[in-house]
């Protein structure tokens, strides 16, 4: 019995140097772009009969495939596959398979972000080079410089549109995180009259996209006297219950034991709020400020704002990009540099947000 | 922590102050802009409003002109529908299974990998390079090389042909997917008991496929429904990407969905009754799909 225990699962301990791994994952998008080609390729010649020309790109794929599976069979590849101290046997056909799929569709998702980086610094000869290259021969800040250049023109310095999108992301992202951690520790922790209709709404919330509302909270808006003030866009953020969702849940799973404690102390609410539930629950309230931060970076203020001097970066710079194609290269500058900001902070990141998303789930 | 059940209405909300304190800013909020505006697109949406006269009550004639007379609304249906029944669940499935194999790798290649597909739906409007690729011209990618290949003699106008503007749009929504569901799925799959896969190695587990759908799938089920949700809610929503990729109004209306309707109408016509009318319709046609969906992924696992 015992030994056939032993013939189940694999019991070694992984240990592997980071450069190992990164050396192994570029080997794996390495084939899987091999693949991805190899595929297009193939089946376009396969289409027009040009027989020889498929042995071709077999023979090109041959040795990338060694690699890769040469690289599959290395002896500590298992570890690199699974980091389990005990799992069931894992076979290493289907190892390989499902690796080249991720690899296919790694690259299918990078595809489109390396064309925008590569023709952010493209001079204009290369971008309209037939066929266009995923390469650049002589890179230049040419578009940047354009960029800059067009910026100048305009009536309103950059410096202003860059105010108002740190004003209204800087805002928003406060309120959200502020007015969401209240509201979903009092709504986590305690059971009072309407707590729970108020939970079963935003739950219901999450339900259909802001976007449905953009019309009537537009009129609302317009009552109030708030179209063409920052705060129209602030507000309809803050509104919003993914973030107060996510927050709830977090801070559900912290023990009530702690809470009771402080209780005992003689804590207020909002002295545990403060001293207790929001040290504990950093990453909610850094993955918060994520999310409204993204949504809030790329807003362009929509029917909301009207006033040119009251536009966010974002507006501006789209107009930009659907200047034509003679803009190619500038509206890829533009990309890139809107794109930067939140893959970075989210990099930064990334740790905390994914232990906050572990709480995401609904239960019934 | 405390129920409130045994006290009346009145000392309940005394003792529950603080509480109804620290709800009251963002109840305040969200009524206003998110539960106000739906109660009022249902009022308006039985009238006839242009913004610089009173709402004049109509019935339901906004709702018989949307779905009798109304044929551009049809099309936005049908498309809206072909929009969702595609994306939504094809989006789930790869949301959950590059999830799943990105969770097998060590944890420096799973955070690259994680940002690989979960770059496209932060990167703002970088989906504009599908524009570049699917250009008409010979600089397009796509055109330049299926030419270069051999394949095409002629560049295709890829965005203007009715033909290839819903199956464009699919691809970069497809793209573009893997968002806050696939980071919930990511966190669940890494919260799940290891001790639940021993146990199942000496159960009798056998591979890769058994331990995902007896262990894994049961164990993430909250964090499925939540994703459902929000892939749901995003795949009936599309608007933006048709309106910068295709332009308004595309081709014969080959992509226009009910979001882009509804701009038409709110944003352009200032038809505001109209708009509040195929706002209803969308928001009920979201609310049902998720709450049907909602019911199906109970019985998984």
């Amino acid at each position: 019995m015992a030994k056939k225990k032993k013939n189940l699962y694999q019991t070694k301990p992984d240990k592997i140097s980071f450069l190992a791994c990164a050396l192994r994952l570029v080997i794996a998008f390495a084939a899987g772009w091999i693949a991805f080609y190899a595929l297009s390729y193939g089946l376009i010649f396969l289409l027009q009969g040009e027989l020889p020309r498929i042995l071709k790109s077999i023979l090109i794929l041959i040795p990338f495939v060694t690699l890769f599976v040469a690289f599959i069979m290395l002896p500590n590849v298992q570890t690199f596959l699974r980091k389990r101290r005990l799992r069931t046997r894992r076979s290493l056909a289907v190892d390989i398979a499902l690796m080249i799929f991720l690899g296919i569709f790694g690259i299918f998702s990078l595809f489109p972000l390396v064309y925008t980086v590569v023709n952010a610094f493209k001079p204009m000869s290369e971008i309209f080079i037939f066929p266009p290259k995923l390469t650049v021969d002589n890179p230049t800040l040419d578009n940047f410089l354009d960029l800059s250049f067009i910026l100048e023109g305009f009536d309103i310095p950059l410096s202003r549109y860059l105010f108002n999108t740190l004003i209204i992301t800087g805002l928003g992202t406060f309120g959200t995180v502020m007015l969401g951690s209240l509201a979903a520790f009092a709504l986590a922790k305690y059971e009072f009259p309407g707590s729970r209709v108020m939970s079963q709404l935003i739950v219901y919330a999450l339900m259909f996209s802001s976007a449905v509302t953009a019309i009537p909270n537009y009129l609302i808006m317009t009552y109030l006297g708030l179209v063409d003030t920052y705060w129209a866009v602030i507000l309809t953020a803050v509104g919003g219950t993914l973030g107060l969702y996510l927050m709830k849940n977090f801070i559900g799973q912290i023990p009530d034991s702690l809470l009771e404690a402080a209780t005992i102390d003689g804590a207020q609410e909002f002295t545990i709020y403060w001293k207790i539930i929001m040290p504990l629950c950093k990453p909610a309230w850094i993955t918060l400020i994520i999310l409204s931060f993204q949504q809030m970076w790329g807003t362009t203020g929509g029917v909301f704002i009207y006033s040119e001097e009251l536009k966010p970066l974002s507006y501006v710079l789209s107009q930009l990009v659907s200047g034509g194609i003679a803009r190619t290269g500038v509206s890829s500058a533009v990309s890139l540099i809107m794109m930067t900001v939140p893959v970075a902070v989210f990099v930064i990141s990334q740790s905390n947000v994914i232990e906050t998303m572990s709480t995401s789930g609904m239960k019934d | 922590m405390t129920t409130a059940n045994k006290l009346p209405l009145g000392a309940a909300m005394k003792k529950y102050r603080n509480q109804y304190l620290m709800v009251a800013p963002f109840a305040i909020v969200f009524i206003l802009f998110t539960v106000l505006p739906v109660a009022a697109s249902i009022f308006l949406s039985f009238t006839s409003f242009n913004m610089t006269s009173l709402p004049d009550f109509t019935g339901l004639r906004n709702y018989v002109t949307l779905i009798v007379e109304d044929d551009v609304f049809l099309t936005a249906i049908k498309n809206t529908l072909v929009f969702a029944i595609l994306t939504g669940p094809l989006s789930y499935i790869m949301c959950f299974i590059f999830a799943w194999l990105i969770n097998e790798l060590p944890p420096i290649p799973r955070a690259i990998m994680t940002l690989v597909f979960y770059a496209p739906s932060i990167s703002g409007n970088v989906y504009l390079v599908w524009k570049l690729i699917f250009s008409s011209d010979t600089y397009g990618y796509a055109n330049a090389w299926l030419m270069k290949l051999g394949f095409l003699q002629e560049p295709i106008y890829w965005l203007t042909t009715e033909a290839y503007i819903m199956p464009i749009l699919i691809v970069v929504q497809i793209w573009m997917s893997l968002g806050v569901s696939f980071l919930s799925f990511i966190a669940g799959l890494q919260t799940v008991d290891r001790a639940m896969y021993e146990a199942g190695a000496v159960e009798g587990i056998k591979n890769r496929w058994q331990e995902l759908w007896y262990i894994t799938l049961p164990a993430m089920k909250p964090q499925l429904m939540f994703g459902a949700v929000m892939q749901i809610t995003n795949s009936f929503s599309v608007s933006q990407i048709s309106l910068d990729l295709v332009g308004f109004p595309s081709v014969n209306y080959a992509g226009h969905t009910i979001m882009t309707h509804l701009h038409d109408y709110g944003n352009l016509r200032y038809e505001m009754g109209y708009a509040c009318t195929i706002a209803v319709f969308l928001f009920l046609l979201m609310l049902f799909c998720n709450i049907l969906v909602q019911k199906v992924l109970r019985k998984i696992g």
